[in-house]
């Protein structure tokens, strides 16, 4: 026998690929979507998301609608963090028609905005450890997110899309009670985090699972758009907080973290869990400054237009919600109907790089990464 | 760079000036015709002194029923420089194309799908021309002003929309 018999015949060993639906009906896709994933073996070749299961027309249906009216669709984008949502939509109605609202609106803003933040973190935590099969810190997570929802219950009645922040005020003040209560939240609070580090974060289990899984380069990241904890994951220091102080968060001392690669390479999934994970250190840091500061007098109310109608003209505004930047191109034509209003999903775009980063892994993987880009898919799809 | 910084330094590198619309209040965009979107595209992002390295957002624009013309605006932001940057180009509901720029920004892939699955603009070089939100089989493009919003879809009847609130 020659040795040429010995070599291997590549074509004998290759199998034929196959292609299977991950969805839309699938509790790891974090909501109605199909994820298209040709396998060759158990190694995923190419991925192909399909979106637009819960498309509800919100675009059209801005156009619509009067400007006061948009906010309750604004909340149902992102139902997660409808208060930053409501956020970001204030800020940019109130940059096209040049009002300013008073400091203890402000003020109110940052301190929902950031418990609603904590709120969105600990969902994105929870559930990604779900996705990889720790199960218990899912349910720890929720314990704590239950209460932020209760505190806004109190504040205005509705746990999940609360339709609080309008443009030039918020709907109602704060109760009574209600500064000491997020106090005590915060002290309750800030020691979980603790807890959350020994279940899941330093867990050899999810180390192994997440960590050099799935890296998205810095490069590739601010090409495909990704914003937010995502982006930070991949070491960029980018921060609209920060970078681009919006609102009064210039007044707030607090760090942007960022991947630093403490357990393989940096832009892991791993990197972009912990980011998230000290996102809830900065958070509380920045509501506890905002209520030693808040003022006690002003009335909230006091800036809210009587009929918004904005001049002619289009604005291009973004704010930083718990998954990136979230940006609202509102061209107005002088009537209290949007003339178009374009809603930027930070969701969407960090969807569109899975292809570029879970090519390569197994299915497993693929759902660790697709759990660690923090996706809600109301808001992909609109 | 401020935004009138930035069409100067274009219009000093580029053969053809572009003036910078006055039309629009309080207009802050560059209006370019679409066979020069690609070259600038790429000089956007890789100048040095410009480096617009982050497409932040593609919006479609349809001007209303009586104009001829869709619009779509590209906000550009520079990770390096922190200045901001916004492009407009205008085509004819007649012959709706633009060159693509989904190989210069890979976000542009999602977006200019989105612009075409809404408005019907065709970007010429996509590698993947699909609908994205709406299904393969939808007729026309919602979002233009003129669209007439369908009775049956898939023999599933549409429910007519009130025209007041009861």
């Amino acid at each position: 026998m020659g040795i040429e018999t010995l070599t291997l015949d590549r074509s004998a060993i290759q199998g034929e690929e196959m292609v299977l639906n991950i969805g839309p009906q699938h509790p790891s896709t974090h909501g109605v979507l199909r994820l298209q994933v040709v396998t060759d073996g158990e190694i995923v070749t190419k991925i192909t998301p399909y979106i637009g299961y819960l498309h509800r027309c919100f675009e059209k249906h801005c156009e619509n609608v009067t400007y006061e009216q948009v906010i309750p669709f604004v909340d149902r984008c992102d139902y997660i963090a409808s208060m930053n949502n409501n956020f970001g939509y204030a800020v940019a109605m109130e940059e096209l028609m040049g009002i300013e609202v008073s400091e203890k609106v402000h003020y109110i803003r940052v301190i929902v905005a950031e418990l609603n933040r904590i709120a969105s973190h600990l969902l994105a935590i929870g559930t990604f450890g779900l996705d990889v099969g720790a199960f218990t810190p899912f349910l720890y997570c929720f314990r704590d997110r239950e209460r932020i929802l209760d505190l806004f219950e109190l504040l205005c009645g509705a746990r999940l899309l609360y339709n609080y922040i309008w443009v030039g005020g918020v709907s109602h003040d704060f109760p009574i009670g209600f500064v000491e209560k997020v106090y005590e939240f915060l002290d309750y609070f800030e020691p979980k985090i603790q807890e959350y580090n020994d279940l899941l974060t330093f867990n050899k289990i999810f180390i192994e699972r997440t960590a050099d899984v799935g890296v998205l380069p810095a490069d590739v990241a601010i090409s495909y758009g990704v914003s937010g904890p995502n982006l930070r994951g991949s070491g960029v220091k980018w921060d609209l907080r920060k970078n681009e102080p919006y609102s009064i968060y210039n007044k707030f001392d607090f760090d942007i973290p960022i991947g630093t690669g403490a357990m393989g390479t940096v832009g892991g999934c791993w990197d972009r869990y912990y980011v998230r994970i000290r996102e809830l250190e900065e958070s509380v840091k920045i509501t506890r400054q905002a209520l030693d500061q808040i003022p006690r007098e002003g009335d909230v109310h006091a800036a809210l237009p009587k009929k918004i109608r904005p001049p002619k003209g289009h604005v291009y505004s973004r704010t930083e919600t718990p998954r990136g930047d979230l940006g609202f191109y509102i061209i107005s034509d002088g009537k209290p109907k949007p003339f178009r209003l374009k809603l930027r999903s930070p969701a969407f775009t960090a969807l569109s790089c899975i292809n570029e980063i879970a090519r390569g892994w197994m299915i497993a993987d693929v759902i660790a990464i697709l759990g660690s880009l923090d996706i809600v898919l109301g808001e992909i799809d609109r | 760079m401020d935004y009138q910084e930035i069409v100067d330094y274009i219009n000093r590198n580029f053969n053809e000036l572009y003036s910078p619309d006055t039309g629009e209040e309080q207009a802050e965009f560059l209006r370019i015709s679409p066979k020069d979107w690609k070259e600038l595209a790429y000089f956007l992002r890789d100048d040095g002194n410009l480096v617009f390295d982050s497409m932040m957002c593609i919006t479609g624009i349809d001007y209303g029923v009586e104009d001829e013309n869709l619009g779509v605006a590209y906000n550009l932001h520079s990770m390096t420089h922190h200045h901001k940057f916004e492009v407009r180009i205008d085509v004819p509901k007649s012959k709706p194309m633009i060159p693509s720029v989904e190989k210069i920004w890979r976000i542009a892939d999602w977006f200019e799908r989105e612009v075409y699955d809404m408005y019907g603009i065709t970007f010429e070089g996509h590698r993947d021309h699909r609908r994205i939100l709406l299904p393969e089989d939808w007729e026309g493009f919602p979002l233009r002003k003129d669209y007439i919003f369908p009775e049956t879809w898939h023999g599933i009847v549409v429910p007519k929309i009130k025209e007041e609130w009861e």
